[in-house]
């Protein structure tokens, strides 16, 4: 997938030129919601659905926040409210919510491949806010552009590039969309992705991909600038892949000791939600290498990036523009009507 | 249809007296391959002669006015038509997916004169009313040979054997609760026992329930990527293992549907050079498709066993050029559009075959790991063999079942002009090499292709 194709499926095929103007363009957004009045005029007029067919509290709250700080109308629609929970197939919801001519869909689904699916069957943008154990690219991006943040400070990993950072991804990778999506990201930009688990939620097969694999998160951490904590799930006891969330806890946990093993620099990212004691420790979720509030503040400045570059005519190119030129550091305040035009006119004439 | 007439069978109406003359004619259950004239007569083979020797104005029948119909085979082959030992008619219960009917059609296209049915309909094929009842709508649909297969449980339930002998009376050729593993090793051992009272094979889909529970597909790289859930080769092959073992001590008989991996293969070949009673058959997407194909989440690249790695492909080559699997069958599997229309995970299991069957086995051929006659053997007269039911040969005084074909006709597959109510198949636009030109079942002409 190329984002030129105005959907976010995955990272795996997205350019490295890509992601740093996704991740540019974010970070000039980063500045609007810490203003008095955190609107602006961009997506006025669009209309931005977010379809959960999964629950989520963070990232549908973060779709939602991004898509009204730039003006769209956004829509949720989550299973409990939906006709899907009456039977209605992915294909049909789809189709009925395409006759409304939204933008674009947000789509959250336990099967992987559905945002995919649902690419197939509508004409307007796709972003994928998780599907199954395949992908969840947004995730992806926004810790991207917290590590990135800390890479661009003087201090801490400050003036590294990315390849020479050294990132570790623990706990269920063999179901984690975030893991995957993380890696490509990673991957692509230069980093060294290690990978750490039990062997049966750590599948060979990601070797292929260029990650490391661990099974000892003290080995795994060791001069790590970047460790990735994964949420454990619960149910996972009774497919057979680890005894019990004690056990789990006893070798995965990431207490302060084994952070000691880890860069002193390091930063500590969690996707939320945190199971505290089990991944993670409270003294170290809550401790001064966690930038996990980072996280959740950044996501909504990449989602806004997203949105802008996805719906905005001719911004889908995404290559080759510039932050400095970016429309939407231009407006403080959320200009009259008149001017919505003169706010957006430049990225389409840029495009050309 | 737009690539052929089907036709149903009308014996007052069709001549009683054929010559196909000027074809190839490949059987090696008669070990023949060369160019040779069919002379078939109410139904059977009469002779088969050198070219030129029978005169059709010298064979017209008493009481019947001019010459013998001829049909001109020159550049075709002609060979004793395809048995296909897995198919899913899906009659009774699921006939918005085939009806008997439609998949007698499929089969006949295809240059498919006999197809043996999956029990798992609705009811399931576990009594003689329903044996009688496919029977009779085959009969009256009149295309293809339909031989039922019964189940070795009741409700393919996995509990208690049904009544074999009462649907061997009613016309089984074989038990099978394929589309569900039999666990209990305990009932599998029993049937294999039970069944050689009727000299039955057991037709076993092999799947161990733990390792592939949940699962969509291999277990692989590609199942990683994709963040589906895989069964991994082991999911059979430690199924293939447990039942061979039975066989020693059941002495019964012993056929493995759509074997998919090395492993399996592997063990059977051992089991053959053993002397043990095992068969195998393996379907066309299993020696065609990798993995692979299930990329961006395409449905009809999902069945059971599911496509497997490169190496499990080869395997399956391998085995069907040394013998080590019998049979080439397609599980033929229809389901409709919006069983396959949606998320991968909650898709359907299966695709459709009868109609691909002849240009992706001819694919074997071209590629050299098959000469025509062993490939011949695999489509009938060996599946045929295991069935025991006395076709797949053009031997003299065999019922007339002929599929004369084209091995080198180009065609592209277009999913939409199937014969087959479904449309489910990953080689639509296919362009495929080798296609039926007539297909004959008991001596009359029930397929002719457009062209």
């Amino acid at each position: 997938m190329a984002l030129g194709s105005r959907h976010l499926l995955g990272l795996e095929n997205v350019s490295a030129g890509d992601i740093s103007l996704l991740l540019d363009t974010a970070e000039s957004l980063v500045e609007v919601s810490r203003r008095e009045v955190k609107k602006l005029p961009t997506l006025r007029g669009k209309t931005v659905v977010n379809l959960f067919v999964e629950n989520s509290t963070r990232t549908r709250t973060s779709f939602e926040i991004a898509a009204k700080r730039l003006s769209a109308d956004a829509i949720n629609i989550s299973t409990s409210s939906s006709s899907m929970a009456k039977g209605e197939t992915l294909e049909d919801t789809a189709r009925n919510l395409a006759a409304m001519a939204p933008d674009c869909i947000v789509v959250r689904h336990p099967a992987s491949g559905a945002a995919r699916f649902l690419a197939g069957v509508v004409d307007c943008s796709i972003i994928n806010a998780g599907d199954g154990s395949h992908e969840h690219p947004t995730q992806a991006l926004l810790d991207l552009l917290t590590i990135r943040q800390r890479m661009n400070t003087a201090t801490g990993t400050g003036g590294k590039d990315w390849k020479d950072l050294v990132v570790t991804i623990v706990g269920d990778i063999l179901h984690s969309r975030v893991a995957r999506s993380n890696l490509y990201g990673l991957k692509t930009l230069g980093a060294t992705v290690r990978l750490c688990g039990p062997p049966t939620l750590l599948p060979e097969e990601f070797r292929s991909f260029g990650a490391e694999l661990f099974y000892d998160v003290g080995e795994a951490v060791r001069g790590a600038d970047v460790i990735m904590m994964l949420r454990i799930q619960t149910e996972r006891q009774s497919g057979h892949f680890f005894p019990s969330l004690n056990e789990y806890a006893r070798y995965y946990c990431l207490t302060a000791e084994v952070v000691a093993k880890a860069s002193p620099d390091v930063i500590i990212l969690h996707p939320g939600p945190i199971n505290r004691g089990i991944e993670i420790s409270s003294e170290v979720a809550d401790g001064p290498y966690s930038v996990i509030m980072s996280q959740v503040a950044n996501g909504v400045a990449l989602r806004m990036a997203l949105l802008y570059q996805l719906i905005v005519p001719g911004a889908d190119g995404m290559r080759g523009s510039e932050v400095s030129q970016n429309p939407l550091t231009v407006a403080q305040t959320p200009p009259p009507a008149d001017e919505i035009e003169v706010a957006t006119r430049p990225v389409a004439a840029r495009a050309g | 249809m737009a690539t052929g007439n089907a036709i149903s069978r009308n014996l007052q109406t069709a001549p009683r007296t054929l010559l196909i003359r000027g074809g190839r004619v490949v059987d090696p259950a008669c070990g023949r391959d060369g160019l040779f004239d069919v002379l078939v007569e109410d139904g059977a083979i009469a002779s088969v002669g050198a070219p030129g020797a029978l005169d059709p104005a010298q064979l017209a029948m008493p009481g019947i006015a001019g010459p013998a119909p001829v049909i001109d085979a020159s550049g075709l082959v002609v060979a004793p038509g395809f048995v296909d030992m897995h198919v899913h008619l899906r009659e009774p219960g699921f006939e918005y997916k085939e009806t008997i009917e439609t998949g007698a059609r499929a089969a006949v296209a295809g240059g498919v004169s006999s197809v043996a049915c999956m029990a798992n309909t609705d009811p399931v094929n576990d009594n003689a009313a329903v044996t009688q009842y496919i029977v009779e709508k085959a009969r009256k649909a009149g295309y293809a040979n339909v031989y039922p297969i019964g189940a070795v449980s009741v409700g393919l339930a996995g509990a208690r054997m049904a009544e074999f002998g009462e649907m061997v009376e009613a016309g089984i050729v074989a038990v099978s609760d394929d589309g569900m593993p039999v666990v209990d090793s305990a009932l599998m051992r029993r049937a294999l026992e039970y069944a050689r009272m009727f000299h039955l094979p057991v037709i076993v889909h092999e799947e161990d329930p733990g390792l592939c529970c949940g699962a969509v597909m291999h277990e692989g790289g590609t199942s990683v990527r994709l963040g589906l859930k895989g069964m991994p080769s082991a999911g059979e092959s430690v199924m293939v293992a447990r039942d061979i073992e039975l066989v020693r001590i059941s002495r019964g008989r012993l056929h493995i549907a759509h074997i998919s991996c090395a492993e399996s293969v592997e063990m059977v070949r051992r089991a053959k050079a053993e002397g043990l009673d095992v068969t195998a058959e393996a379907a066309p997407h299993h020696f065609m498709l990798d993995d692979t194909a299930v990329e961006s989440y395409n449905t009809n690249a999902k069945m059971k066993p599911p496509l497997r790695s490169a190496k499990d492909v080869e395997a399956v080559r391998r085995g069907l050029a040394d013998g080590s699997i019998d049979a080439i069958a397609t599980d033929h599997a229809p389901h409709h559009r919006d069983e396959k229309v949606c998320e991968f995970d909650k898709a359907a299991f299966g695709i459709v075959g009868l109609e691909t069957m002849l240009p992706l086995s001819l694919e074997l051929v071209r590629r050299g790991y098959l000469d025509l006659s062993r490939m011949i053997d695999a489509l009938s007269t060996r599946p045929a063999r295991v069935l025991g039911i006395g076709r797949g040969t053009l031997a003299v005084g065999a019922p007339a079942d002929i599929v004369i074909f084209d091995p080198e006709r180009e065609w592209t597959l277009r999913a939409d002009a199937m014969a087959t109510k479904s449309r489910n198949t990953p080689f639509d636009g296919w362009k495929l090499k080798g296609k039926a030109i007539r297909t004959l079942v008991g001596g009359v002409v029930v397929w002719e292709d457009a062209r």
